[in-house]
């Protein structure tokens, strides 16, 4: 087979990479308006931490959307359930959680992570069999499924732990910043980043170096050929639906410790985020949805800083800048 | 000669249309059976009901001894059948190399099956680790060709190889398809091209209105200009 490790004459198709460089060209375009170089940078680390989380919960949706074409606006609930079974673990152990020792705080912040990308998983499994299998290949039934699995999860929420807000106060190693020069870095943006980068490559990893990322890909391309090579993809699906849920989980629970609080409403609020966020980058595209959360974080950081006012609808003129340059997103993978 | 795929009265409806009306015809094992008729006539409707695309409404199709009719498409294809779809469906984000592992499904890919394929198509082997979408279309059906026998299959179902190809390229993929066929595969093919259907099948069928309205032997049908004209609209010498 090593002879055949040589392809010539077709020319290799070239690398899109005008989408990556717009989060570059956005943020050198904003230093000048931002004017300090330090307040630019500090927006720039939470627009890089923002990015992050909301990719991590984003990246599953993108594929349940490519793969399936199943529109799950329920995703938003997998967010919240996280955040709260985190409290169940973050309230009890609170001593271990504001101790001043790394390790004594990692030992909340693991377990509470897996236990609650463990729930979701399961809740995953149950939404996707019994709400979305009878009604695959109709999109407005799963619409109105979907959304109301979201309603029923929040007041399940509300009813379990009560309309009040729950603090979940950051570890104590996790508070302050580490400081460049003049620059400030909070120590838990940096987390959310490098946990945000370390998903991001281990899906690149998975779809791209094994048969199941490869069966993944063909699937998000055409389902119907992958089925008409003996691939049972409702299965693979199934699998690709729970992951997404565990990330939607472990992206609620670094959220609620971003905002040190949890409310059920962080399911309605961070939907609309990551729907534009699957919209922008294309639908299917892991590679699409990462650049499209790091734009959206940082319209929503430097908007906010230098026109307040712009900041509720600056998400939306996003998405419509996006698609009237590429109406089908940074990435279209899909053939629909 | 046994018959290796038997379908028996079968309908299929789309939506609100009844496309299939009662389709019997048996495809005998080792031979080349052409599906011929014209637009519209239900030929792509009935290799999506054999490979369980769009369910049978009605009927029994038979695979080797077995029915299949309610099987979904992965067991279908778990049973032996190879599909090679009209529109060759090659995945485009994936090398030819990716095409091919999925081909040959939970197997590593064999090595001397390959030189095989590589015989009659080089340009897989030329273009290994290219994107498919890169290749050119004459490239990709030959791609869907070997993604369906890269493993022995009992069945092999192809649509209408050699559409949209250039002339060149067409008698080029006929003796590719011949080599196929001499190595004892046993074909259900949708041709439009009645040249490439005279070379290849040994037997044929004609649809008409979604049922058969003609089998025969190939050469019997290549041999009468006068029913040619009368089931297909077309003479062979007009078409050549």
């Amino acid at each position: 087979m090593s002879d055949t490790a040589t392809s010539d004459a077709l020319p290799k198709p070239k690398r899109d990479l005008l989408p990556v460089l717009l989060p570059a060209a956005f943020a050198l375009l904003m230093l000048p308006l931002v004017g300090s170089a330090s307040s630019w940078a500090t927006l720039l680390a939470a627009s890089l931490a923002m990015g992050m989380m909301i990719f991590i919960m984003a990246s599953g949706l993108t594929l349940v959307f490519g793969l399936m074409d199943v529109l799950n606006f329920g995703h938003g609930a997998f967010i919240a359930v996280g955040a709260y079974i985190a409290t169940l673990v973050f309230l009890p152990l609170a001593g271990w959680s504001q101790a001043d020792s790394l390790l004594t705080n990692l030992a909340v912040l693991v377990p509470a992570a897996v236990l609650a990308m463990g729930v979701t998983a399961l809740l995953g499994l149950f939404v996707e069999r019994v709400l979305i299998l009878p009604v695959y290949g109709q999109h407005l039934k799963q619409i109105l499924m979907t959304t109301g699995g979201l309603i029923v999860a929040e007041q399940t929420l509300y009813a379990l732990w009560g309309p009040q807000i729950i603090p979940m106060p950051l570890p104590a190693s996790l508070r302050g910043s580490f400081i460049f020069g003049e620059v400030a870095v909070a120590k838990y943006r940096l987390l959310a980043m490098l946990v945000g980068l370390a998903v991001f490559i281990a899906i690149q990893l998975v779809l791209n170096r094994t048969k199941i990322g490869l069966l993944i890909r063909a699937g998000v391309e055409n389902r119907e050929m992958v089925e008409a090579l003996g691939y049972r993809i409702r299965r693979l699906f199934l699998g690709v639906f729970m992951v997404g849920a565990a990330l939607a989980g472990l992206g609620g629970v670094m959220w609620g410790l971003y905002r040190e609080q949890v409310h059920a409403s962080i399911g309605d609020e961070l939907t609309v985020l990551v729907f534009i966020v699957v919209i922008i980058g294309g639908l299917g595209s892991v590679g699409g949805c990462f650049i499209g959360a790091l734009l959206v974080a940082m319209v929503a950081n430097f908007g906010g800083f230098l026109v307040p006012k712009l900041a509720l609808v600056s998400n939306i003129l996003l998405m419509v800048a996006i698609l009237m340059w590429r109406p089908r997103g940074l990435y279209a993978v899909t053939s629909r | 000669m046994s018959d290796l795929l038997t379908l028996t009265g079968v309908h299929t409806h789309i939506g609100r249309y009844h496309i299939l009306q009662g389709v019997d015809f048996a495809v005998p094992e080792g031979q080349v059976t052409m599906l011929l008729g014209r637009n519209g006539a239900g030929k792509t409707t009935t290799l999506r009901t054999v490979m369980g695309l769009w369910p049978a409404s009605r009927g029994e199709i038979v695979l080797a001894g077995e029915r299949i009719e309610a099987g979904t498409t992965p067991d279908i294809a778990r049973r032996g059948v190879g599909y090679v779809p009209e529109s060759m469906a090659v995945f485009s984000d994936l090398t030819v190399r990716e095409n091919l592992v999925l081909g040959a499904r939970d197997r590593d890919l064999d090595d001397a099956r390959l030189d095989w394929i590589f015989g009659f198509f080089p340009a897989l082997k030329r273009f290994w680790l290219s994107r498919a979408g890169s290749l050119s279309g004459g490239q990709k059906q030959m791609l869907s060709i070997a993604r369906a026998i890269v493993e022995p299959r009992k069945l092999l179902l192809i649509d209408e190889p050699t559409k949209g190809l250039a002339p060149a390229i067409v008698m080029a993929l006929i003796e590719c398809l011949k080599e196929i066929k001499r190595r004892g595969a046993t074909i259900l093919m949708v041709e439009q091209n009645f040249h490439a259907a005279r070379e290849l099948g040994d037997t044929v069928l004609v649809m008409d209105n979604g049922a058969i309205v003609h089998r025969g032997a190939m050469a019997d049908l290549a041999a009468d200009v006068a029913l040619q004209e009368r089931l297909l609209g077309l003479s062979l010498e007009t078409h050549q």
